[in-house]
């Protein structure tokens, strides 16, 4: 409001200020709400958002964690634990897992670390609970039947056995270069 | 005998009927409000209780009784437990002035459709309307807290400045009616509207009957920023309930009298009496909830400047003015 304004002008810029805002509220009644209600209506989170942990399985159906215990390292409020075992066929497993969601914070970090794509958070945030202990989850409530985002991948078929195959046949892998080859 | 009989028990079932739709309109206002906010900021407001929410106001009450009634330490323990009940009953008792409609014939008897048609309604609305003072004085007192006596000594200055106004708006009103009866009044404007010849009165009425029941943008006494929530915020459960009924009671009540000295009352063509004075009653809660969903909240010296320096001259002023002009056109 300049100073060479005269009081009139002064009067109709007071009153327009006062009145402006009840348009606008006013205009708000034809709007509709914007209110998303929560438990009736589900909003479809994405795929990556990060809500409640699970162990996914490979292609053929096997358990993908191989208890390297890097996502029981790399989570910063060690709400993982786990124990490892070596199956007959020389495969490690988790003898058990357990995840405390009671700690977790959802960070994701455990899933960066994973290198077979076994732990995996899912968009699933309802987890709250009146009972705390049933927020510790053991591996069978932890397993899923599904490969998860990456439904594909296999990582025994590439590493983390015995296999006993020749140099070169394994998936993926070139055959190796005869050094002699390269002789000029 | 039987004849005074009849009478008593008129009046019993006007004031039953009168409390019913008093207390009920206060209870579904509390609904109305928070529904009307809640489309007014793009939101849903109570949906979940019956049918559109409907049911809302029973499980409010059923809460706020079940609810811990605490007394705090060092409170006046006899003030602070009555207190509360205070705000409601003088604004219930105000409408025992308010006439909702003219004479109804009932079994061959003509039965007013007002508790008490006083000779001084006027008088005795605003002087129970200045009762509220006390509920809110003595439940700051009571409470025992400083929180609560700062918001009731910042509430009794702002209700007791504002009376004046309110008062003084409302002397042209009486003297075009020439009475001081609500029934009079209303009967004075069977063809105009007091609003049309008062428009500067019907303002300053608004202005101060905001301020009066203490609502946005005059909501210093509970001003929750520094306060918390004022001469109420130690009283939990029930009794801050009554609080809230006595205020919502009071806002139906203002808009039932800024119907009856400014709307015209009963007065309109169409409809039955009864319901033109229900809907006109209606307008002033509802322009209330709009004014609370879109202005700020004064500060307490603003809002003291604007009654002292603005309101209660321009009263006057209108007062003279309303004279000058009644004289002059005989």
């Amino acid at each position: 409001m300049g100073s060479n304004d005269s009081l009139l002008g002064k009067a109709f810029k007071g009153t327009a200020g006062i009145l402006r805002p009840f348009a606008v509220t006013a205009s708000h009644l034809f709007q509709g709400t914007i209110t998303e209600e929560y438990p009736d209506y589900k909003r479809p989170l994405p795929e990556r958002a990060k809500g409640r942990i699970v162990l996914t399985r490979s292609p053929d159906g096997e358990e993908r964690c191989v208890a390297c215990q890097l996502c029981s390292a790399v989570c910063p409020v060690s709400c993982i634990s786990m124990q490892s075992e070596v199956r007959a066929d020389g495969r490690r497993q988790a003898a058990w897992f357990r995840i405390n969601f009671g700690r977790c914070i959802f960070c994701g970090m455990c899933e960066e670390a994973c290198p077979t794509l076994a732990i995996q958070l899912t968009p699933d945030f309802e987890m709250s609970t009146d009972d705390p202990l049933k927020l510790v989850h053991e591996k069978a409530d932890l397993l899923v039947d599904h490969g998860g985002r990456d439904p594909d991948y296999d990582f025994y078929r590439h590493a983390g056995v015995a296999v006993g195959r020749d140099p070169g046949t394994h998936p993926d892998e070139e055959p190796p270069v005869n050094p002699r080859s390269n002789f000029p | 005998m039987t004849l005074v009989l009849a009478g008593w028990a008129v009046l019993l079932a006007k004031m039953v009927v009168l409390l019913a739709l008093v207390l009920a309109g206060a209870a579904y206002l509390v609904l109305v409000e928070r529904k009307l906010l809640g489309r007014l900021q793009q939101r849903f407001g109570p949906n979940r209780v019956g049918p559109f929410g409907l049911l809302q106001p029973l499980a409010d009450g059923v809460k706020a009784l079940l609810k811990e009634d605490l007394v705090p330490q060092g409170a006046d323990r006899f003030l602070f437990l009555v207190v509360p009940g205070l705000l409601p009953l003088a604004a219930i008792l105000a409408f025992a002035v308010v006439p909702f409609g003219s004479d109804l014939t009932f079994m061959g008897q003509k039965v007013p459709l007002v508790l008490a048609d006083l000779d001084v309604g006027l008088l005795f609305a605003l002087s129970l309307s200045s009762v509220g003072v006390y509920a809110l004085a003595l439940g700051g007192w009571a409470s025992n807290s400083k929180y609560s006596l700062l918001g009731a000594v910042r509430g009794i200055g702002q209700m007791i400045s504002y009376e004046l106004p309110l008062g003084l708006s409302l002397v042209p009103i009486v003297m075009l009616a020439g009475t001081m009866s609500l029934t009079g009044i209303v009967a004075a404007q069977a063809d105009l509207p007091f609003i049309v010849l008062q428009p500067a009165a019907f303002a300053l009425f608004f202005i101060s009957a905001l301020a009066e029941i203490k609502r946005v943008p005059f909501d210093l006494a509970e001003a929750e920023n520094e306060l918390q929530a004022g001469f109420h915020m130690e009283y939990s459960g029930m009794r801050f309930a009554l609080f809230f009924l006595g205020e919502y009671v009071n806002m139906i009540f203002l808009g039932a009298l800024a119907a009856v000295f400014f709307l015209g009352g009963w007065h309109g063509p169409w409809l039955p009496p009864m319901a033109w004075m229900l809907l006109k009653t209606a307008v002033m809660p509802v322009l209330l909830i709009w004014i609370r969903a879109t202005l700020p909240r004064l500060r307490p010296d603003q809002l003291m400047r604007l009654c002292w320096v603005w309101l209660a001259p321009l009263a006057l002023l209108n007062i003279v003015a309303t004279g000058a002009i009644m004289l002059l056109r005989g």
